[in-house]
């Protein structure tokens, strides 16, 4: 601040405006709710991507002498009922959260949203409706029944098709890594995921479609995909950031779910429904409440930080609601 | 006005076709999928020429067209949604969702009530103190709530008042009994046994309503009519309840039907971790059992719902707001 007091209305002028984004950047920074929000993020992020590094046991090491432990030097949020280390355990499922969350982003929430939103506002016409009709049947239909019933019937199906590529490429360990299990929840939540955001951005492309610069570049000889690229894309992307960020929440807690009724990830891969589950029973949980009380914070606290941060974006991005 | 009508109808008939598609959907990843409630109830000895017999017997033997096109001849022509395999052999499917349809929607209603009834008022205090600590405040605490899962936070309310404080039952529900039709439902909301259930499911709906009528009340408050108001010496409340408050309410008819989604997805757990007979509880079980018809007369239902609740919102918005119109845009 005082730097730019000293500055000169020349040199001021003289520098480039920053872009929109950046002044969006700068906005985001000075809420400090929205800072803590981003660190935690990045803590639980960095846990589930670094897990092999950070965890200080195998998820699966047992020992069975200490089992059901508290909190002590050793292990740090104690031990299951299997003497497994609660930590480890919570760093590993952070590592399943992590990688459905950012599958399910890249796959539901960016290229099925973004794309079918563009082509149906852009093109209109017969593939409008059929996409937006499409969008309407999974719309009607429940969600978690849904994902429920499609993880429990399908799985076999993927299972085998993962054997069929392991035996025909020579790779090996797809099967043992869980990747099916993964790519069944991400999958059969991509399916749901998209309507919403496509919606949304199909609602701003018909808007921007009749905007002067867009017909100007039509007027230039403009191809489609140039247009789609280079003038609707940079238009919507607030959007995008806006409906991505306050969906996250919701996939992390879908996968959560999935696993807790026993349709998603499948032991030994550790997953936070797992955790919850196999500590929620009333015995358990009036003897051992911190079997619950370990997932049930990391979870909420992941789920809190993605809510904080996806107010905060809407606030900075959405001029309506500054 | 006449945009609205024809609106509608054209809403109304595409409904059936959603509907079929919907059903398509549903039917094929059941019967695509591995194991049929056949298998559920003969279990692991089962006696192959009397398993052969029984899916004879339910037209499951057919080839999986045939057998599509005789249930959507059932449901749609005779209105017959089938009955159940698996879960209570031989029962008219109807006749197992409708007491369990009661039993939720008695959790829903207190829910959606007690969700309003501290949503409001907290939008609206964090509106008047926009700019001060009070306002994000108060709704972040609300969020904290949204951001605990079910899963967590039902086990956690039973080991607080139930199992610690001994105040509530650990599950179930109770409540003096009514006869309809037959059947008896439990007025569960007249007993200990709604108190958890109703916490768990409203407490995560506050956050999305306080925010929704922070926004509305803001926007409300820069209006002319405020400062005039104001500017007659009405006291504070009364310009906050007759001018304020009347105006930024009436868009949260709207949320009503998201809530209530929120509520559902809601119910799936709370029913299940505390054996509530409720629609959610079903569902489960249905699932696991792979009982064909109650699945896919809960998933048709539900989608009714759906379809029902946004052909309303978007009504409801015209009578709101009637600079909406919805004429037939040329998607050209």
């Amino acid at each position: 601040m005082a730097q730019a007091a000293t500055d000169t209305i020349e040199e001021m002028e003289a520098r480039p405006s920053p872009s929109p984004l950046r002044l969006a950047l700068r906005r985001l920074l000075r809420k400090k709710l929205a800072v803590a929000a981003i660190l935690a993020i990045v803590i639980f992020y960095g846990a589930g991507i670094f897990a092999p590094l950070v965890a200080p046991y195998s998820y699966r090491q047992q020992n069975l002498d200490r089992d059901l432990e508290g909190p002590s030097l050793d292990h740090a949020l104690g031990t299951d009922r299997l003497g497994r280390d609660m930590l480890s355990r919570v760093i590993w499922s952070a590592r399943t959260t992590v990688i459905v969350t950012a599958a399910t982003v890249l796959t539901g929430g960016i290229v099925l949203s973004v794309g079918l939103g563009l082509l149906s506002g852009y093109l209109g016409g017969k593939m409008d409706t059929l996409i937006m009709r499409v969008g309407d049947v999974f719309f009607a239909l429940p969600g978690l029944p849904m994902l429920i019933l499609i993880n429990a019937t399908m799985r076999p199906r993927v299972v085998e098709a993962a054997r069929w590529v392991e035996d025909h490429t020579g790779i090996e360990g797809i099967v043992s890594s869980g990747a099916p299990d993964y790519f069944l929840i991400f999958g059969a939540l991509s399916l749901f995921a998209w309507v919403g955001g496509a919606r949304v951005i199909r609602s701003q492309v018909l808007a921007l479609r009749e905007t002067e610069y867009v017909q100007a570049a039509r007027a230039m000889g403009a191809g489609a995909w140039r247009i789609v690229i280079s003038h609707l894309l940079p238009n919507v992307s607030n959007i995008v950031i806006v409906g991505v960020s306050a969906s996250l929440g919701a996939i992390a807690g879908s996968e959560i779910a999935l696993t807790w009724f026993g349709v998603g990830i499948q032991p030994p891969t550790p997953s936070f429904g797992a955790l919850i589950f196999d500590a929620s029973n009333p015995r358990v949980i009036n003897a051992h409440p911190h079997l619950l009380l370990v997932p049930g914070v990391a979870v909420g606290v992941l789920i809190f930080a993605f809510n904080l941060l996806g107010d905060a974006l809407n606030d900075v991005l959405t001029p309506r609601a500054r | 006005m006449q945009g609205i009508l024809t609106y509608t109808l054209r809403r109304l008939l595409w409904a059936p076709l959603i509907l079929l598609a919907v059903t398509f959907i549903a039917f094929s990843i059941t019967r695509y999928g591995p194991g049929d409630p056949i298998s559920v109830i003969s279990g692991q000895f089962r006696d192959p020429e009397a398993f052969e017999r029984v899916r004879a017997e339910k037209g499951l033997d057919k080839p999986v067209v045939q057998q599509y096109g005789i249930y959507l001849k059932n449901v749609f022509l005779e209105g017959d949604l089938g009955e159940s395999i698996s879960i209570y052999r031989g029962v008219p499917v109807w006749e197992i969702i409708w007491p369990r349809l009661l039993v939720s929607v008695q959790m829903g209603l207190i829910a959606l009530i007690i969700a309003f009834a501290l949503g409001i008022p907290v939008g609206i205090y964090a509106a008047l103190r926009q700019g001060t600590w009070v306002d994000p405040f108060s709704i972040s605490t609300f969020l904290l709530f949204q951001s605990i899962p079910a899963l967590v936070a039902v086990p956690f309310l039973v080991l607080i008042f139930a199992l610690k404080l001994d105040w509530l039952p650990v599950g179930g529900w109770d409540g003096p009994t009514v006869e309809l039709a037959g059947q008896k439902i439990a007025l569960g909301i007249l007993s200990k046994s709604i108190v958890i259930p109703a916490l768990a499911l409203s407490l995560p709906a506050v956050a999305g309503i306080a925010r929704l009528t922070r926004a509305t009340t803001l926007a409300v408050l820069g209006e002319d009519y405020v400062r005039a108001a104001r500017a007659k010496g009405l006291s504070e409340f009364t310009v906050v309840s007759r001018h304020v408050a009347r105006n930024a309410l009436l868009p949260l008819v709207t949320v009503i039907g998201l809530s209530l989604v929120t509520l559902l997805e809601g119910a799936f757990f709370t029913e299940t971790i505390l054996g509530i007979p409720g629609i959610g509880r079903l569902a489960f079980q249905a699932v696991t059992s792979r009982d064909y018809d109650v699945i896919l007369a809960l998933v048709l239902m539900l989608g009714v719902a759906f379809i029902l609740a946004n052909i309303l919102i978007d009504i409801a918005y015209t009578f709101i707001d009637p600079r909406i119109r919805y004429e037939r845009r040329e998607a050209t």
